[in-house]
Parts: C-alpha cells; sequence; structure tokens
C-alpha cells in the first residue's frame, strides 16, 4: 500500500508532556517499520479502553475498536479469532486492565492468543482526575485516598509470569527507543506478549526523575529462564525502592490459541446439510 | 386413544430426560406429534426428576394436569403426582423401592441377571410401558436402535425383559403420519441462527440456556463454526462484539443474571452499530431465584438493559418452529440495522421438546445491505437516509474502519460537539423506525385459536402452547405479539380488531406485557398471572380463565 499518515485529524487533547505521546510514537514508528517488512496497515487492528491511553484509538489512522473500560482483552481476542491474518494490538490502562478487567488480562495469559498488549501503567487514575490504581505505591494520596492507600500495590509481571503469559516485558515512557524495540518484539512474538509501559503522568504523577534515576536496560539476562524471570520480575515490587529492569524478561513457545482452534475447527460449510443431520438425528 | 400423556419420574442420575425421550419418540413412530416438559431441581444427583410426555393427533405445546401413565422410578414419583391420577391410570414401578399399586417390576432382579448398570433401570421400565399400552416390540427396537447411543443390545435385552414382565392395559393405536423430528426449544434456537447465518457463538454455561452452548459445541465438531467458552458473561458479549467488527455473524445465550453482566457491553453494541443477538433465558428470579424453573418476568429488562437510548430488537417466539424462524430472523435483522438483538425465551420453551416442521420456506428473507466498496473515503458511521452505513471489515484495501463506544463522527472518531451528537442520535432513531417498518411486514403477531371471536386471549413466549390449545377448546381468539421491540403497535391493534374482551395470561408477578400494551394505548380487562416458576397445565388454564370471566 500506499504510505498513509499514520496519525489522524482528531485534535490531541493529551496534557503536555504526558507519556502517551511517547507511546504514540513509538506505535506508529513500529507500524512504519512493520510496513516496510511487507505488513500492511490495513491488518492492522488497535483495540483500546477507556481512559487517557484510550484516545490512541482516535489519534492513530489505522482500524480501530475503541472499547469500554477494562474490556479490551476479550474485543482483542475475538477479532484475532475471526481472523488470524490481522495484526491485533491492544492499549490499556492499568485502572483498565489490573483494575476494571483483571479478569480478562489473567485469561489472555492462559490463552495464548497472538496479540500484543501494552498496558499504559501510569500508576494513577488520569482521566477521572487522580484516584490510585492496582499499581500505586502504598501510602499514595489519590483523591480517593487522602489520606493515603491502605494497600500494597501487585507487581502485574509477576501476575503474568504465574498466568501463563508467554512473553513478558517492560517499557519505560522515559525510553522511547527501548520500548519501540520491545512493542517490535512483542508484536513479532507468536503468542500473547504482555508489555507494561511505565508511564509518566504529567498531571496526577510525575515520576519522571524517579524512573531516571532507576531504570536500566536487562542484559546478561536468560529470557527462556523462567525461574530468572521470576527473580527479575520481583527485583521491584512497584512500591519500595529498587533497580527497575526493562526490556523482556521472558518468553516462551506455546501453541497459539488460533493454532489449537483452526485444529480442531469443523469442515462443513452448507448450513443446510448440518441441519439436516441434526434434524436426521433427532427423528 | 388419540392421546396419552405419561409421566416418568425418578432422581437426578436416574436419566429421566432421556427416558422422557424415548417415550417421546415412542408415540413419534406411531405417527403422534408430542410435546414434552421436564421438571428438575438445580442438583446433580437425588432430588425428584420428571418429565411428561403428551402425544396427540394435532401439534401441542402444552402438558395436562391429568397422565394416562406414570413409570415411577421413585417413591417420590407416586408420592407427589397422585393429584395427576385419574381412574384409569396405570402406574408402572420399580418393586425394589416404590410402594404403589399397578404393575411392580423388579429392577434390581432384572438388571443383576442381564449384568446391567442402574441406569439402565428406565430402560426397562420403558420395556414394561410399551407392553402395557399395547405398543409394538418393533416400534421399541426401532425408536432405541435410533435413540440409545449406547449399549443398544444389553438395553434392548433389559428393555425386553420389562416388555415380557408387564401386561397389557390397553391398546394405543397408530397414526397415519410419518415421525418428525423431537428437538428442544434450545435446539431450534441453535438451529435457526445456523440457518441465519450464524458464525460464531460464545457463551459462559447458566440454565436455561447452556443446552445451547452444548448442541453449538457438539455441530462445531462438524461444521465451520466457531464456538468459545470464555471466562464470563462480559467476556462473552465482548468477545461477540470483537467478532462482529471483523465480520463474523455471532450470539451469545445467557440468562438474567448472565445479561446482568452482559448490559455494559450490550449498550456498546449500540452505540458502536456492532450487531450482536443474545439469547436471553428467563428463569424464575429474583437474583439466582429457582435456576431451573420457568419465568416470563425479564420482559422490562430485555426492553431496557443498557445505559442510554438505542434501537434493539426483542423477539419473544414461544415454540419450537417460531424459535427456529424467529432466531434465523433476529439474527438477519440484527445485522441488516446493525442493532444488538434479543431472543427472549425461557425455560419452558428452551428445555421443552416439540415436534418439529421445519418451514423454511415460510422464512421470510431478510437479505443484507451491499457491503460498502474499500478507500480512503470510507466512513464506517456514513449518515444515510435509513440510518444504516454500509459496512466493512478489517482487513480492507486502503481503508480504516474505527468503531467506537464513545459518540463519535462518521469516521468513528470521538466528539463532543453538540451538532454531531444529535445527528448520530438521529441516525439511531431512524434506524430504528426503519427496523420497525420492516418488522411490521413479517408478520410480528401470531393469530389463532377461534380467530372471529369477541375475547381475545392476549400472550407471549412459550404460553402460546397451552393458550393456542385453550383458545381452540373454549373458543376464543389467541394473539401473540412475537416481536416486542420495536413494539408492533398496529399489526397488534388489527389483531384484535373486534374484541370486547381481553385476557393477558403471562408467568409473572408485575403483568409486564400489560404493561407494554398500556404504553402503547391497549388496556386489557382482565389478567391471569402465575409467578411460581411452573407453567400452566392445559385445565388449570381453562379453569383460571373460567374465573375471569365469571
Amino acid at each position: 500500500m500506499t504510505a498513509r499518515n499514520l496519525i489522524t485529524g482528531a485534535q490531541n487533547t493529551w496534557c503536555p508532556g504526558c507519556g502517551n505521546f511517547v507511546i504514540q510514537f513509538a506505535l506508529k514508528n513500529t507500524i512504519t517499520a512493520l510496513g516496510n517488512e511487507g505488513v500492511d496497515s490495513d491488518r492492522i487492528v488497535l483495540v483500546s479502553g477507556i481512559g487517557c491511553h484510550a484516545k490512541m484509538a482516535d489519534y492513530l489512522n489505522v482500524n480501530s475498536f475503541y472499547s469500554i473500560h477494562g474490556r479490551t482483552l476479550p474485543v482483542a481476542t475475538a477479532i484475532k479469532m475471526a481472523n488470524p491474518e490481522l495484526v491485533v494490538i491492544v492499549c490499556a490502562g492499568d485502572g483498565d486492565c489490573y483494575a476494571e478487567g483483571l479478569d480478562h488480562l489473567v485469561f489472555a495469559a492462559k490463552r495464548n492468543s497472538d496479540i500484543t498488549l501494552l498496558v499504559h501503567n501510569n500508576r494513577v487514575y488520569g482521566l477521572t482526575t487522580g484516584q490510585y490504581t492496582p499499581t500505586s505505591p502504598l501510602g499514595f494520596r489519590g483523591r480517593s485516598t487522602p489520606s493515603g492507600t491502605v494497600e500494597e500495590p501487585f507487581n502485574p509481571l509477576a501476575i503474568m509470569l504465574a498466568s501463563g503469559a508467554t512473553f513478558v516485558a517492560r517499557g519505560c515512557t522515559r525510553r522511547m527507543d527501548l520500548l519501540q524495540r520491545t512493542i517490535m518484539e512483542g508484536i513479532r512474538h507468536p503468542g500473547f506478549a504482555f508489555i507494561d509501559v511505565l508511564q509518566v503522568c504529567a498531571s496526577y504523577y510525575n515520576l519522571s526523575d524517579y524512573y531516571d534515576s532507576r531504570v536500566y536496560e536487562i542484559s546478561d539476562h536468560d529470557e527462556r529462564d523462567f525461574e530468572a524471570a521470576c527473580r527479575k520480575a520481583r527485583e521491584w515490587d512497584y512500591n519500595a525502592d529498587a533497580p527497575i529492569g526493562l526490556g523482556t524478561i521472558y518468553r516462551a513457545k506455546r501453541p497459539t490459541l488460533e493454532e489449537r482452534l483452526s485444529a480442531i475447527r469443523g469442515t462443513e460449510t452448507d448450513r443446510d446439510t448440518t441441519i439436516r443431520n441434526v434434524l436426521e438425528k433427532r427423528t | 386413544m388419540e392421546e396419552s400423556s405419561i409421566l416418568i419420574g425418578g432422581k437426578a442420575g436416574d436419566g429421566i430426560n432421556s427416558a422422557g425421550m424415548v417415550v417421546a419418540h415412542l408415540f413419534n413412530r406411531m405417527g403422534y406429534r408430542v410435546y414434552m416438559y421436564f421438571d428438575y431441581p438445580s442438583l446433580i444427583k437425588g432430588g425428584h426428576n420428571f418429565a411428561i410426555v403428551r402425544a396427540a393427533r394435532e401439534e401441542i405445546g402444552a402438558h395436562r394436569s391429568q397422565v394416562d401413565f406414570i413409570l415411577a422410578l421413585n417413591q417420590d414419583t407416586v408420592d407427589f403426582h397422585g393429584g395427576m391420577v385419574h381412574s384409569s391410570t396405570v402406574v408402572l414401578y420399580d418393586r425394589s423401592k416404590v410402594r404403589a399399586e399397578g404393575i411392580g417390576i423388579d429392577l434390581p432382579q432384572i438388571l443383576k441377571e442381564e449384568e446391567a448398570p442402574p441406569v439402565m433401570g428406565n430402560s426397562c421400565i420403558i420395556g414394561a410401558f410399551a407392553k402395557a399400552a399395547g405398543i409394538e416390540w418393533k416400534v421399541l427396537e426401532e425408536v432405541f436402535a435410533r435413540q440409545v447411543p449406547k449399549a443398544l443390545s444389553l438395553n434392548l435385552k433389559v428393555a425386553r425383559r420389562g416388555y415380557e414382565t408387564a401386561s397389557e392395559c390397553c391398546r394405543i393405536g397408530t397414526l397415519g403420519s410419518s415421525p418428525v423430528p423431537v428437538i428442544s426449544g434450545n435446539e431450534a434456537i441453535g438451529l435457526g441462527l445456523i440457518h441465519g447465518g450464524l458464525d460464531a457463538y460464545v457463551a459462559y454455561p447458566m440454565t436455561p440456556t447452556s443446552n445451547i452452548l452444548h448442541f453449538m459445541a457438539e455441530v462445531a465438531e462438524t461444521h465451520d463454526l466457531l464456538v468459545f467458552h470464555p471466562e464470563n458473561e462480559i467476556a462473552v458479549i465482548m468477545m461477540a462484539l470483537g467478532l462482529g467488527y471483523a465480520g463474523k455473524k455471532a450470539a451469545v445465550g445467557t440468562s438474567g443474571g448472565g445479561f446482568c453482566l452482559m448490559t455494559e457491553g450490550f449498550s456498546l453494541s449500540g452505540m458502536s452499530e456492532v450487531p450482536v443477538v443474545v439469547v436471553l433465558g428467563q428463569r424464575a428470579g429474583p437474583s439466582t431465584g429457582m435456576p431451573t424453573y420457568t419465568a416470563q418476568s425479564d420482559l422490562h429488562f430485555a426492553l431496557h438493559a443498557g445505559q442510554g437510548e438505542f434501537p434493539r430488537l426483542v423477539v419473544a417466539p414461544g415454540d419450537a418452529e417460531q424459535a427456529y424462524t424467529w432466531s434465523d430472523l433476529a439474527l438477519r435483522l440484527s445485522w441488516k440495522y446493525q442493532v444488538p438483538g434479543v431472543i427472549l425465551c425461557d425455560k419452558t420453551l428452551c428445555e421443552g421438546f416439540y415436534s418439529f416442521s421445519r418451514l423454511d420456506a415460510v422464512i421470510p428473507r431478510i437479505d443484507l445491505p451491499t457491503k460498502a466498496s474499500p478507500g480512503p473515503g470510507y466512513s464506517r458511521y456514513l449518515f444515510s437516509e435509513n440510518g444504516v452505513s454500509p459496512l466493512l471489515f478489517p482487513p480492507s484495501p486502503g481503508t480504516v474502519i474505527k468503531v467506537n463506544g464513545y459518540t463519535h463522527d462518521q469516521a468513528g472518531i470521538t466528539t463532543e460537539n453538540s451538532e454531531i451528537a444529535a445527528l448520530m442520535s438521529e441516525k439511531r432513531q431512524k434506524k430504528g423506525a426503519a427496523l420497525a417498518s420492516e418488522v411490521s411486514s413479517l408478520n410480528p403477531v401470531v393469530v389463532g385459536g377461534d380467530t372471529g371471536s369477541d375475547m381475545a386471549l392476549i400472550c407471549w413466549g412459550s404460553p402460546i402452547g397451552v393458550c393456542r390449545e385453550v383458545a381452540g377448546s373454549m373458543g376464543l381468539r389467541v394473539v401473540q405479539p412475537v416481536v416486542l421491540s420495536p413494539f408492533p403497535k398496529l399489526v397488534l391493534q388489527d389483531a384484535l380488531q373486534g374484541t370486547e374482551r381481553q385476557i393477558v395470561v403471562e408467568e409473572n408477578a408485575e403483568g409486564q406485557l400489560a404493561m407494554l400494551l398500556a404504553r402503547h394505548g391497549i388496556r386489557p380487562h382482565s389478567h391471569i398471572r402465575r409467578y411460581d416458576g411452573r407453567p400452566f397445565a392445559v385445565e388449570e388454564l381453562e379453569a383460571r380463565i373460567r374465573e375471569a370471566l365469571a
């Protein structure tokens, strides 16, 4: 296809300094790179939830399903099941994917549908103006918790490893080149690719300096080693101070949901024959 | 005898449902039309299950309050159903467990001698029933060969022992008609959806529609149909919408509790204009209620589910043939107008079995509009005269296809512009009007009974079976709106033309159809309501109508 302007004419309403711009550029560059490799942009489908992240569906000029809060993954899984030729990329938020729709996240990992999930994890609800999320640190003072939260965050990477995800990675909007490489790896991974993207919220939780002084690119790590991956995932618990590794921490090979489904799919396509056969048995 | 009713009862695990089916097929083979009601509590083993099989010359969709034969595999069958016995009712029973008068058979002894497992007790008692009813052995042999999937020869041996033990009490005659398929309402819905073009069925198990999921999964072993059972009902409807976006016609099945979880996705279907068909099998609520018992108390839920305003199709078929026809139509209409659709059924229809005549030829053909031509100019929500925008599915060359649950412009991009918001609302309203106009040409109201009578029974859903029969015997007109949204007001008014007295029959406490009728200016005089989880028997409804008319 001819190169398409990958940005729509929709007015961008993210706050100045928002980490979403970085994710948008990384995605745009990735889609362009895929195009150069022969993956037509017509085959890309973006699924988003509800939250600041989700405006990606309005801003990127690709096929999109702007879904509802927490419900990206069942939509994305079904689109991939309907047509495995499509390249399905999911943008979800941390409130979206770790709170409202956590059940679907665990099941997406369990199923190994060949889709790529980017969680725009800014560790705060932005669009609803500053409440804590499942990954806000203990004591986070938000508008629903003025005296500080009374629960520890959970570690999404550990949840994904426990749920059977075959690709687990972390990115950060403060390191765009690495993020872009990680997204490309995720899309190329045949199976469910999970990428937790630490994202700066310029208005409600600006952790730019915090991340700048702690993130590092993971190296000398065997991403095929599950135990090593678990250790790497636990290095930082999203709460206490620790170095924050970025990049792919786990990768495994397992048949995808779509491969398994196609192996058991019936072949009769004549509806009348099927109906007649059923009725014959019941006569 | 041109009509017979047989009650077979035992504990869960005795295979009462399949025994009922075999009895139904004995009559089917002899040229009768059959109906089976299956009553069971929500447990896996134990409890008391029973099936009432009724056979008649004409098509029927209701049971009677008395039965001619009782087949008792447990004492409860005799104790609980004493009121259904008449002067010549024959009781066949397992002598080892049940105290009764009639034909006692020592099932454990026979099973032991034949080295057969306990579950074959029902084959033995069916054999005894066949003899008592004067049914020829070869009929039973034929039916077993077709309907007993496992260990046929042992089942036949055991049945033969029952046949030889019993004595003939009467002789049920053979009618001339050939056998027809006997299917459940659930199967009729499944087949109708397949006929209508279904590509995928997604569901989480919930009585009374779980058997659609099982049926579809069985069909999908040979037919090219995607059947998927995900983590919960929210995932179910969201998957259906994902499939719809990618061009696959999907339906989902659930009951009230599951539909509660689906309502946000249902509203998304309304806004995003991605079609989905929901099979909503009602059961006795509120909350968990009585999961295996029937009700018609979710009509207003189906009419109003989901935030905001959007057109929807709600159809309520009442028997297997209507279920087949209207499931086909619901899927096609839902896709033609890009709206969510509900097939509103209930436990009585879903899990009841009916003689089924396939009437494909009379199903109106709903043609889907031609697809849009792909290209950069494509707009998923293009304004049009009837509000319906041309569809395309990804991947389409050079085309960006955006669907959106936010208020959006024609390209599918979020907007809060007041003018566009109003135009998009009007677009949805136009689709509703276009749907309403098409529905009115599809016989959305069924009229039966004595169509000249000035007294009418008005009902919806599964009670049409009992209402049709009672209307016939009492000389009443029966009027059944099958489509409940968009409400076919003019067609219904026409159907009621010339009636001076109207009685609404429904299985809920608040009169949900009556309320809907009142909203459209139709105010019937009398109301018959039942809300104990059980469907009306013919005589019960007759008595209630006499009471209402007195």
